[in-house]
């Protein structure tokens, strides 16, 4: 089939909030080079195979430059990859992995164990708080998603009392139906006030938080930052995370509870956690948007030529179905191992955060087994909503009883 | 087993050193794979071939 046949309106919406659209395993075997439709009416180009998917993910010839003037506009109102603010921070080459050096050091394994302790007395002080309230609760709102908001908060030294301004900003930046392009910029305006506000004030004042760090180092002819650069980093690890961790846990609950034997079996044997991890993050069918990139260049993807000026959107979570790479793909497998999913990307630019994604959602489900091993949805899983329009899938509320 | 790591490409994910922390190190000063054991024994390579086959940035080579 010729990729000029149809044209598909991305994103694909899902048949139920945790199952992949039939339109996947099509695209995969058929048409694995689409012409899509983006919200905004702007045509790209979607990848679907795991193969195609990680290849380009990797490929430094497929640039994050979005806000170049024909790449596709994923919404009418911009966002979050189409905002000029996305570009201060390095593409690619040198000064990209220069940058990403200085911040990855916080989320390396080791400072993800330090924190473990931590994080856990978070999550059992969120559950404690929800069972006073009584059943049901949203595991969403009372759970998934202070908890990442509480975790962020304190690396960047930002009160956790702000929160909700937080949230309302990353929801600007990252939803993509939802607001106006009016209160997007005001929204947007807002955020980089508080965030410049808050760099002077660590300026003079030094914390131990990362933000503090990446001031102490210096500027760029000290191998440091620009102070522009260190204020969008803050966003950006801000917006980071608060949607993704936040969503995935309400996500890799629902999809462990839809099936009591996975929750025995977890029960059971609580070292099946990390795997467990991993195969919810591969198994979650509503991640989102995925991952544009363009081509300034003409480049080949699975024999098709793309021309120059082309938006690729890579669908991670329809690559993370694809038979050819995973044994029984359309199975939950908690044991599955090795996993090498791509749900946080591939290449130079995969998820800084990952890490802490990771010891994130091991911690909620080591508290979650110990402290509320009745717990079950409240709701039959066909009544869970996917959020509407988010660059990150998630549910809209997550309703349990224990 | 031998293995090597391309620190020019590693992007400092850590998937390594949560899986095999006996044979992969981060560096303090920025996220990037140090190799603690570049023979290791037998009860390892499990973990050693996991970690190579999810590393984001396939900077784990290794020789069996």
């Amino acid at each position: 089939m010729s990729v000029e046949e149809q044209v598909l309106h991305y994103p694909i919406p899902n048949d139920a909030a945790l199952d992949p659209p039939a339109e996947w395993e099509r695209l995969r075997s058929t048409c694995p080079v689409a012409h899509v439709t983006l919200p905004s009416g702007d045509r790209a180009t979607l990848l679907t195979r795991y193969e195609d998917v990680k290849q380009v993910l990797a490929d430094p010839r497929f640039t994050r430059q979005l806000t170049a003037p024909d790449a596709a506009r994923l919404s009418a109102e911009g966002g979050l990859f189409n905002n000029e603010m996305s570009q201060i921070i390095p593409d690619g080459g040198e000064e990209h992995q220069r940058w990403r050096r200085l911040v990855v050091k916080w989320f390396t394994a080791r400072r993800m164990a330090a924190m473990r302790p931590a994080m856990t007395r978070i999550a059992e002080d969120l559950i404690d708080d929800m069972v006073k309230r009584g059943a049901p609760g949203d595991l969403r709102a009372d759970f998934g998603f202070p908890l990442p908001v509480y975790v962020i908060c304190d690396m960047l030294g930002v009160p956790a009392a702000d929160r909700d301004r937080f949230s309302y900003w990353s929801d600007t930046l990252l939803n993509l139906t939802r607001y106006k392009k009016a209160e997007t910029e005001a929204a947007q305006g807002e955020f980089f006030q508080y965030m410049s506000d808050h760099v002077t004030a660590r300026r003079r004042q030094l914390g131990d938080d990362l933000l503090s760090e990446l001031i102490a180092v210096g500027g760029p002819e000290d191998g440091g930052l620009t102070d522009l650069q260190i204020l969008v980093t803050g966003m950006a690890l801000l917006v980071a995370g608060h949607e993704t961790t936040a969503n995935m846990i309400g996500k890799m609950v629902s999809m462990l509870l839809a099936d009591r034997d996975r929750w025995e079996r977890l029960l059971a044997d609580p070292s099946l956690i990390r795997t467990t991890v991993e195969e919810s993050l591969r198994f979650d069918a509503n991640s989102g948007f995925g991952l544009p990139r363009y081509l300034p260049e003409e480049t080949e993807v699975s024999g098709t030529v793309l021309p120059r000026g082309t938006t690729v959107v890579c669908s991670m979570a329809a690559a993370n179905r694809d038979e050819s790479a995973f044994e029984a793909a359309d199975q939950m497998d908690l044991s599955r191992s090795p996993n090498p999913h791509l749900a946080f990307g591939a290449g130079a630019h995969s998820c800084l955060g990952q890490a802490l994604a990771r010891t994130e959602l091991q911690v909620v489900l080591e508290v979650l087994l110990r402290k509320l091993p009745t717990l079950e949805l409240a709701v039959p899983v066909e009544e869970l909503e996917p959020v509407e329009g988010l660059a990150v899938g998630g549910l809209r509320t997550v309703p349990v009883r224990w | 087993m031998k293995v090597t790591v391309d620190e020019d490409k590693c992007c400092g994910a850590g998937q390594c050193v949560l899986l095999a922390p006996e044979v992969f190190d981060q560096r303090d000063d920025d996220g990037i794979v140090t190799l603690l054991d570049p023979e290791p024994g037998a009860d390892r390579h499990a973990a050693v071939r996991e970690a190579a086959a999810v590393c984001p940035t396939s900077a784990i080579e290794l020789i069996e």
